[in-house]
């Protein structure tokens, strides 16, 4: 871990000010930001472990807990709440039992929800492992979920 | 590639370049933008990449990935040049067609035509879709003429021309000068004319002098900015670069959003390629003249496109903004004199030292000039980036380009302005949409989303989910906004609960004046302007939520109740098959029922029922 942490830091130019693009970077790395990792930046760019802490907790691309192996961020932004993005929200938090922002106990799922993906022709817009799933309905969503390995409701009466 | 050292080689490579250049010679331009991508453009590109290489037409045809053309409720979409033959929603099926009947044979393809759904029309050119048709594409027009990968694109179209004429011919504040005098003014929102900023920062004391692209487009249902700099981010480089030779700076960076992955990789490659030919870095053109950009990445969080909390973001810290009592000018990034300007505005910049202040001046309004872009989105029919004058109204941008709200259902309001705007009602349509018009009625041009509501769009839902953005998204570092807008939204949510009381739309309105003048930013300035403006224009929807316990638009779940309407229930079993409670029953061919006991009124027999058999009360 230390030798990729090293690397990251060193494509910055240990320069203090790339601290956010860093701390994005490691996490892309380890799925999270473990608290070893947190120390080791603290040590190698010298700036007090307190000061990593607040920003890794100010932003909200920061997570401090191991994150799901499936990703999925499902947008809210206006385009996508006044498009029903509410409704799948809430579909999802009960086929995941998980609420945004989590992860399913099974390390499976993390579930999250933007603010925006830029992406609105196609809202309600939904991007799972990177790929994106416009105009969604819940019909779609059921569609994902059971790709992923995930039983939906319509799954158990059939 | 060799650098260039002087004005003179950069108009010989331009002129180079152009003669390279067959005019005749088919393009099929794809559009790749985000947008069409996440309609699965990527396939359709390779599928092109394919048949041109089994038909052995590298030479004959060329395949350019260009960004984001506007249409997004059309993608896929490719434009076949020198014609400029339109396709939308293209297939990778269509493509072996496409190659062999357009582009071969000059056939037109009817079934990838664009029909126009008001005169049921088909059409063929590009520059005959009425939703291009009615714009002014000056700074989003040149998206569809470049691979933002490639710079000669760029170049080919007369790219950095601008650069070269301040920089050869014209003094430094003689370039702030014709800003001024183009009456260019912000377009990240807030309209503060530029030319004055870029003129305080020259004369700040300090060195040295910093300049920055905000591309934290954080408002929801805004992507203008992402658009740009995936599809021209040397378009960009150009304006930053005018200015930083108008300021006085040596150093730029771009700000940009996490959550744009393709603008960060085009814009970083555009640097690399720039600095290659000699047009970012040290002595620019031979002038002199030094300066280069650093790309921060930005960490999702929507009060970074504030200008103190961005730089403390740039800076490594937490994006908490601070009282302006020195202004950014003077002190700004790492407390030297920086400016800010967002993506739209550095944009613009090129065309008005390339083609003049007059001219500049003499688009749009008088206090508000040029082309604005506004992203079209919500109950819109053509959803998409819309560029035009200023000045323009609001019924030409929703029916004349937008094509009116889908369904047929009524009209109820435009949103402008994110989270710090307003919802605008119908009675505002044919007001002329400028910065000062829109600030009079209590809303605000903001970075320029536009979001459409029809009359299935509860206003205190809207005025809702901002305030819960808003509360999510404050710093948390001044009272006001952070314990003020979690006040407004217990009380908003027991609005939509049904537990309104009387004096709960006064209670808001002076809490929001309160928030206004009490806090430290402008996000918390601005974060009461919804609910503010929907009581003021739709106060009867919040009297409907507390006096009557309804919601007119059939949103508020607490308020609404799902039934089936026995007439047009024809026992599919559709809505019984996706209910997650097993509250939707009945025998298949016979009227279902909603056991509203058992009903979570997640509204998925409502989405499921073909025959709109499924009421909402």
């Amino acid at each position: 871990m230390q030798a990729k942490i090293q690397a990251i830091i060193s494509r910055y130019g240990s320069d203090k000010g790339f601290l956010v693009p860093i701390l994005q970077d490691v996490q892309r790395e380890l799925n999270y930001l473990p608290e070893d990792a947190l120390v080791m930046v603290s040590t190698l760019l010298e700036i007090p472990l307190s000061r990593i802490f607040e920003v890794a907790t100010f932003y909200k691309a920061f997570s401090l807990t191991p994150r799901g192996k499936h990703l999925l961020s499902l947008c809210l932004g206006t385009a996508c709440h006044v498009r029903g993005a509410p409704l799948l929200s809430g579909h999802i938090e009960r086929a995941l039992g998980i609420r945004p922002g989590e992860t399913s106990p099974d390390l499976e799922f993390t579930f999250e929800t933007v603010n925006c993906l830029g992406a609105c022709a196609l809202g309600p817009v939904m991007v799972v492992d990177g790929e994106y799933h416009g105009q969604l309905t819940i019909a779609k969503t059921n569609a994902i979920l059971r790709d992923l390995g995930r039983k939906v409701p319509s799954d158990e009466e059939a | 590639m060799k650098k260039l050292k002087s004005p003179g080689e950069l108009a010989a490579l331009q002129a180079e370049i152009r003669a390279g250049r067959d005019p005749k010679k088919p393009c099929i331009t794809i559009c790749a933008g985000t947008g069409c991508l996440a309609y699965g453009t990527q396939k359709i590109i390779e599928c092109f990449r394919q048949e041109i290489d089994k038909q052995h037409l590298q030479d004959r045809v060329q395949l350019r990935t260009s960004g984001c053309h506007g249409f997004c409720e059309r993608g896929p979409m490719v434009v076949i040049h020198p014609q400029k033959i339109f396709y939308q929603r293209i297939k990778a099926e269509d493509v072996p067609d496409i190659i062999s009947k357009t582009v071969l044979a000059g056939e037109i393809i009817d079934r990838l035509s664009y029909v126009d759904p008001a005169t049921k029309q088909k059409i063929v050119y590009e520059h005959d879709v009425p939703f291009y048709k009615r714009q002014t594409r000056y700074v989003l027009g040149m998206n569809g003429d470049i691979d933002p990968a490639c710079i000669d694109d760029y170049l080919a179209i007369g790219g950095y021309s601008g650069l070269s004429k301040a920089l050869s011919g014209m003094k430094p504040e003689a370039v702030i000068e014709e800003v001024k005098k183009a009456n260019l003014r912000g377009r990240g929102g807030g309209g503060f004319p530029t030319g004055w900023k870029w003129e305080s920062t020259r004369k700040a004391a300090g060195e040295p002098k910093y300049i920055i692209c905000n591309a934290d487009e954080g408002d929801p249902g805004a992507y203008m900015d992402r658009s740009l700099l995936e599809g021209n981010p040397h378009l960009v480089l150009e304006g930053m670069l005018i200015g930083a030779y108008a300021i006085g700076s040596s150093q730029g960076y771009i700000y940009v959003r996490n959550e744009y992955p393709l603008a960060v990789h085009n814009i970083t490659l555009a640097i690399e390629k720039a600095r290659e030919v000699g047009l970012l870095g040290e002595n620019i053109l031979g002038s002199g003249f030094s300066f280069d950009i650093k790309i921060n990445r930005g960490g999702g969080a929507f009060v970074c496109g504030e200008s103190s909390a961005l730089f403390a973001s740039i800076e490594g810290r937490s994006g908490e903004p601070r009282a302006k009592y020195v202004h950014a000018t003077d002190q700004g990034l790492y407390n030297k004199p920086t400016n800010l300007n967002n993506v739209e505005t550095w944009g613009n910049v090129p065309l008005i030292i390339n083609r003049g202040a007059d001219w500049y001046a003499s688009i749009g309004t008088a206090n508000s000039t040029g082309t604005k872009i506004f992203s079209l989105v919500g109950k819109i029919n053509n959803t998409g980036l819309v560029e035009v004058p200023m000045g323009i109204t609001l019924r030409e941008i929703v029916y004349d380009i937008g094509g009116g709200i889908p369904n047929g259902r009524k009209f109820k309001a435009v949103q402008t302005g994110g989270p710090s705007g307003g919802c605008i009602p119908e009675q505002f349509l044919d007001m002329p949409v400028d910065f000062d018009e829109l600030a009079k009625i209590g809303s605000m041009m903001g970075s320029g989303g536009m979001i459409v509501m029809d009359d299935r769009t509860c206003m205190v839902d809207v005025a809702n989910y901002f305030l819960k953005f808003l509360e999510e998204e404050s710093c948390g570092k001044c009272t006001p906004c952070r314990e003020g807008v979690l006040q407004m939204r217990l009380i908003l949510d027991r609005i939509c609960e049904g537990q309104g009381k009387e004096e709960d739309i006064n209670t808001l309105e002076w809490m929001g004046q309160a928030i206004i003048d009490g806090s430290l930013c402008a996000l918390g300035g601005s974060a009461p302007n919804p609910v503010l403006t929907t009581i003021k224009y739709f106060r009867d929807e919040y009297e409907a939520h507390i006096k009557h316990k309804k919601c007119p638009a059939g949103v508020c779940k607490a308020l609404i109740t799902y039934s089936v309407d026995a007439e047009k229930c024809t026992g599919c079993h559709a809505c019984a098959r996706v209910c997650p409670t097993q509250a939707a029953t009945g025998e298949k061919k016979k009227t279902h029922v909603v056991d509203l006991g058992k009903c979570i009124k997640c509204g998925a027999c409502f989405e499921a029922c073909k025959f709109d058999a499924i009421k909402i009360l």
